[in-house]
């Protein structure tokens, strides 16, 4: 063991702890069916001696990915779309949402740090709107938009606005003054010291901050299209549950995990590349 | 007298003190730089020269007073004026060469990217970075190769007036020794107009034509403007054997111990200007016996 490197050792550990927890998972589940024995008629009705009613072993979870993910794309009606078609919708959510947030949030984040007057103007409204939950914009979001598609992207767009805009805005005021000077001396314009300079600046901070918004995002578009339903891999999981398709559930909760994982690891990728050591 | 290169001109600067009176800094403070000269400018802590340069750049405004250069009032931060701050001040996220074209860039639009690129490696060359260094992030350079970045970048730029400040005051004393060496080879082959501050005596005494003494903080003045009458080239190793050497260096000395607080916090005179007095201190000239070693001189 003393021969393997750190990380070695480490996804070593990470292959015996999800094996075991596989293991009692499995085990649980079958000693759990082993009980079933003499049934009441009212059991055999309600369905209590049938294998779906339980929670499904990993087996069956994995079987089920199986048969997903090996045709994910399929379209056989409104209630029966393969699982690449629910996540391609949600994905295309969160992004439409997003990118309008970050269209919005950057710009105005810049003129929040750069601006200390149109920062005191505009921090109450932030504060305010701020810590809403984003699905309380729900029900005024239907009304006014009268299109669930659209709301469920306005969601998306009013959750992943605030850490852009704040992270924005702290990173722009955070800008060492040595390097404006540095701007100021070399006569450069407005727009190039913002590109040149203060950008490059803040860019660490400022793609923290889409990296929270992105996670956050993710996070909101499950419970968005639980609400607003027709497609989408939160309608997935909800409907799956109205069948009591409990496989189903535990695969596409896998699903946004990984999806979401993805999304992290897209802008860690974009948070090494802006980084720079002072 | 005619008028100066650069001639600031009864510069005076106050603050607020918190109780509703005014701290001020400097009052009436008037002196001249003439082309081509590297001037040096010592003093305690908090006498204003850290203002006064912040002022020659343009970062910041007098509370009354004009700078002239050229004959043209100066507002504002401009390309004519470079300035190596003592913390580098480069862009950390840009290579050592990029730090340079990025400056170059801006003071000569009209180059191709090419002449760029050759003019800033050319001016990295003469402070001794080669090829490796200058690719590399200002983190991954030790602080005396970061200066020589932030130097080249100033000198490749050709400002007409270049500010130094302190710009050897987070170095150790045996980088620093190099880096003034480097410093004056690049100096020496430009004609470049120089004000620098510093507080090392012997710093001054290697680099400067002439050093500008300030008295204490508040109501700071240039008191005096010593000649370094130290034939050039200098090297560190032969100036200490020149007959003028100690004695220019004492009078600095007794100067910043003594005299810089005897003469502190004297208002000026109605109207009067504070305009330093000549100093210029040669024991290699032909002296008869009654003449004396120190010789002021009321411009």
């Amino acid at each position: 063991m003393g021969l393997l490197s750190e990380n070695k050792r480490a996804a070593l550990w990470s292959v015996i702890l999800l094996v075991v927890g596989l293991l009692v998972w499995e085990l649980s589940i079958s000693n759990q069916q082993v009980a079933a024995g003499e049934l009441t008629e009212y059991e055999l009705l309600t369905g209590a001696g049938t294998a779906k009613a339980g929670v499904p072993p990993p087996s069956e979870v994995l079987v089920k990915a199986w048969q997903e993910l090996s045709n994910p794309f399929y379209d056989a009606g409104p209630n029966d779309k393969g699982i690449g078609i629910q996540i391609g919708y949600s994905i295309y959510r969160v992004l439409t949402g997003y990118f309008l947030a970050a269209i919005i949030a950057i710009p105005l984040g810049f003129l929040i740090g750069m601006s200390s007057v149109a920062y005191k103007a505009l921090n109450p409204f932030i504060q305010v709107l701020r810590p809403i939950s984003p699905l309380a914009w729900m029900p005024l979001a239907l009304f006014i938009i009268q299109d669930s598609e659209a709301s469920a992207i306005f969601v998306i767009f009013i959750c992943s606005i605030w850490p852009m805009l704040i992270n924005t805005a702290f990173g722009v005021a955070g800008v060492r003054e040595d390097w404006v000077n540095v701007a100021r001396t070399h006569e450069l314009s407005p727009l190039k010291t913002a590109f040149t300079v203060i950008l490059p600046a803040a860019a660490p901070t400022i793609v923290t901050g889409m990296r929270i918004s992105i996670g956050i995002a993710w996070l909101v578009i499950v419970a968005a299209e639980m609400l607003v339903g027709g497609t989408g891999i939160g309608y997935y999981v909800w409907n799956e549950w109205n069948n009591l398709d409990l496989t189903s559930v535990i695969f596409s909760i896998l699903m946004i995990g990984i999806v979401g994982m993805l999304l992290d690891a897209a802008f860690g990728l974009l948070q090494r590349r802006v980084a720079f050591v002072e | 007298m005619a008028k100066s290169f650069l001639s600031i001109e009864r510069l005076t600067q106050k603050y607020p003190d918190g109780n509703g009176g005014q701290f001020t800094v400097f009052e009436n403070a008037s002196f001249g730089i003439e082309k081509g000269e590297f001037v040096c400018i010592l003093g305690h802590s908090g006498c204003g020269k850290s203002t006064i340069m912040n002022i020659l750049a343009g970062l910041s405004e007098p509370t009354s007073g004009v700078v002239k250069m050229d004959g043209f009032q100066i507002s504002g931060p401009s390309l004519d004026r470079g300035v190596v701050f003592q913390n580098y001040s480069l862009l950390p996220w840009l290579s050592a060469l990029k730090n340079v074209t990025f400056g170059v860039a801006a003071r000569f639009p009209d180059w191709t990217k090419q002449q760029v690129e050759d003019h800033s490696i050319a001016f990295l060359a003469k402070v001794g970075l080669s090829e490796d260094a200058i690719h590399r992030k200002p983190s991954q350079l030790s602080g005396g190769m970061r200066q020589r970045v932030s130097i080249a970048r100033a000198f490749a730029n050709e400002p007409k007036l270049l500010l130094l400040d302190e710009p050897f005051g987070a170095l150790d004393a045996l980088t620093r020794g190099t880096i003034q060496e480097e410093l004056l080879k690049v100096w020496r082959g430009t004609n470049q107009t120089v004000f620098m501050i510093t507080h090392d005596i012997d710093e001054a005494i290697l680099l400067a034509d002439r050093i500008l003494l300030m008295t204490n903080g508040p109501l700071a003045r240039v008191a005096e403007s010593v000649e370094i009458t130290i034939p050039r080239p200098r090297v560190r190793t032969e100036i200490v054997e020149s007959p003028n050497y100690y004695a220019i260096r004492n009078h600095l000395v007794q100067f910043l111990g003594k005299r810089s607080a005897e003469l502190a916090g004297q208002p000026s005179e109605a109207g009067g200007t504070h305009t330093p007095q000549t100093i210029r201190i040669d024991k290699t000239s032909v002296q008869t016996s009654d003449q004396p070693i120190l010789q002021a001189v009321k411009t």
